[in-house]
């Protein structure tokens, strides 16, 4: 590629193969050029020895517009192939519509904070507005004038309640194998071994049955939910609704609501019994307590008001599963990304709120000694 | 309720995203038993207009008055009755996807009337039959084509028998001749409910078949241009976008040229 003046024209000769899958030369020679003569009023473009070009080429030579114009130069595209020519005139004919383009201002440090905390408020605000509309159809419902089915509540119920049953069981059994290993060894140290039995009924009956089973319904469960109900806010279901006089929230939240917080306790049960099987059979198996002795020791170890406690958060940590995928799946934008986000916050949002709300009530069972 | 001849009027809306205006200073009036068309290009605010006459956005400027009165106006309970005098068919159909189409066209029936279950039945079924599917009641909404589920969705609009039947871009996806039969079917329910039909479209086959009356939204200048017949604003008016419109920019070209 040569750039060369004659007769008050920079003419630019391009040769070769412009369809070459690399080394095809930008468009600084051009600009030296340009920056360096002044007396030429044209820039033209001599293609006898082009062999071959595609859509590179074309915004090659639609940077040299751009170019000739910023040096008030004028533009002779009569060198040029034809079909050029045509993308050419294609691309200049609608003007860049220079609000468009999308800002990219660099915000500092200190801006992102504040961006974060607005953001962080408007979701609380949001949060806490979607409970008190939550509230208030669990109030219409206590009344007996909710737009209600049971029959889909007792559909949600089955979904989330019988058909998770097996990843309860797997996840818990697990567990309890785990606290039993973890004890076993540090108590054997202290010839305590005994008490790996009241170490795994405790633990499990309190946290960990209520716990687990919360974090797996809401990978499970609070995932679909938002999956569910963004989709049907995509697809205008949620309009209709609306257009109909039903109220989404009594008539989609309401029943996945009622569903969990009812299902989680029986949910919960199951999870300590599993649990308590898991640490039986490192107990037996491992440290050769007998069977009769391990039982005993569960039998002693748990209170009824831990066994009830835990029943307790686990209906409140089904309301928070619910709360989280409903809230976000309400939340979604329209569209296929906007469920996606939809769906992860609500496991993100779940999650965090099971830990964080578990941790309030360990300081809180500690001070009122239950 | 009153027996004026307007049924539905638009008093200076302004529609907002947030701080977004999208349209504003929109003056309308829709008269009962007429079909009236929405239309305008695309992304000028159709459909969004037609969210706030449906009430599910609420205006930032202005009011939608039904039979005289405003529905932003109304407690709770009012409102609810006049959701109920409408029948709306979204872009897509928007069936709810758990339900068959029989129990799609039923649930308002459930939820409204105190009908047995076997009545409920017959009237889903009459209403499936008078959009023409008929034996389709068992069917799920994905295991149908999108012209039926269109259908199926103007079906379940009709449930209620409504005073009012919105529609959103209904030729949308169609292939002509369904889109055609689809226009026919509107202007027979019209007739054969007594309905006022509210139509969103950029579909010029279609606004000149079923209008009676229509306004032009314009997104560049943010507001309505006219309201008339479109047949008539096509012969009389002198607003030249609208006239491109009407006539596929024909005219707005030779007149560039010449």
């Amino acid at each position: 590629m040569v750039a060369r003046t004659s007769a008050g024209a920079l003419r630019v000769s391009l040769s070769g193969n412009w369809r070459a899958p690399s080394g095809l030369p930008g468009v600084e020679m051009i600009r030296q050029s340009l920056g360096a003569t002044t007396a030429e009023k044209f820039l033209e473009f001599d293609v006898t020895e082009l062999t071959g070009w595609d859509s590179r080429f074309v915004a090659f030579i639609n940077k040299c517009v751009a170019l000739s114009r910023e040096h008030q130069m004028n533009f002779r595209s009569d060198g040029l192939p034809e079909g050029v020519r045509r993308l050419l005139r294609l691309a200049n004919r609608v003007p860049e519509k220079k609000d468009a383009r999308l800002a990219t201002s660099e915000s500092g440090f200190l801006q992102k904070i504040g961006e974060l905390v607005f953001r962080v408020r408007q979701d609380v605000l949001a949060m806490l507005g979607f409970l008190g509309e939550n509230v208030q159809a669990i109030g219409n419902l206590l009344r007996g004038r909710a737009q209600f089915r049971w029959a889909d509540a007792f559909l949600v119920m089955q979904q989330c309640g019988p058909q998770a049953l097996g990843i309860v069981a797997l996840i818990n059994c697990l567990v309890g194998l785990i606290l039993a290993f973890v004890g076993a060894i540090e108590l054997q140290r202290f010839g305590a071994s005994i008490y790996t039995a009241d170490l795994v009924g405790i633990a499990t009956v309190r946290e960990m049955g209520c716990i687990m089973t919360g974090i797996i319904l809401c990978g499970r469960t609070g995932a679909a939910f938002a999956a569910q109900l963004g989709t049907m806010k995509v697809n205008e279901e949620i309009s209709a609704l609306q257009t109909f006089g039903i109220s989404p929230l009594e008539f989609l939240v309401l029943p996945r609501m009622v569903a969990l917080i009812l299902m989680m306790p029986f949910l919960c049960v199951f999870a300590d019994l599993i649990s308590i099987v898991g640490g039986y059979v490192v107990s037996v198996s491992m440290l050769g307590t007998s069977p009769t002795v391990y039982f005993g020791r569960i039998v002693h170890a748990i209170q009824l008001k831990s066994f009830l406690l835990g029943i307790a958060k686990g209906s409140f940590f089904g309301f928070l599963v619910a709360f989280a995928g409903c809230f976000r799946g309400m939340q979604s934008g329209y569209s296929a990304a906007a469920v996606g986000e939809a769906t992860t916050r609500a496991v993100v949002t779940g999650i965090t709120a099971i830990v964080a709300s578990d941790g309030i009530f360990a300081v809180l069972t500690n001070a009122l000694h239950i | 309720m009153q027996t004026s001849e307007v049924k539905i009027e638009i008093r200076n809306l302004t529609m907002a995203y947030g701080s977004y205006v999208v349209m504003r200073g929109i003056n309308a009036q829709v008269k009962r038993g007429s079909v009236f068309v929405i239309m305008g290009n695309s992304g000028s605010g159709k459909s969004t207009l037609l969210r706030h006459m449906l009430g599910l956005q609420r205006p930032a400027q202005g009011d939608v008055l039904y039979d005289g009165r405003s529905f932003w106006g109304m407690d709770d309970e009012a409102r609810g009755v006049q959701l109920r005098k409408y029948g709306v068919l979204f872009q897509s159909g928007a069936l709810w996807s758990s339900m068959t189409l029989a129990e799609n066209v039923g649930l308002p029936l459930v939820e409204y009337t105190d009908w047995s279950a076997c009545d409920r039945e017959d009237i889903a079924r009459l209403k499936l039959a008078l959009v023409g599917l008929s034996g389709f009641e068992d069917y799920y909404p994905s295991e149908i084509s999108g012209g039926m589920r269109k259908r199926a969705g103007l079906a379940r609009a009709m449930a209620l028998d409504p005073e009012i039947l919105f529609f959103d871009e209904p030729s949308a996806g169609l292939d002509p001749i369904s889109s055609r039969n689809l226009d026919e079917l509107i202007l027979e329910l019209r007739d054969g409910l007594g309905a006022t039909v509210v139509v969103v479209t950029h579909e010029l086959a279609s606004i000149f078949t079923i209008a009676d009356d229509s306004i032009f939204l314009d997104a560049d200048s943010r507001t309505m241009r006219v309201q008339g017949n479109p047949k008539e604003l096509l012969e009389h008016s002198t607003d030249t976008k609208l006239r491109a419109f009407l006539t596929r920019g024909e005219l707005s070209e030779q007149g560039a040229t010449s």
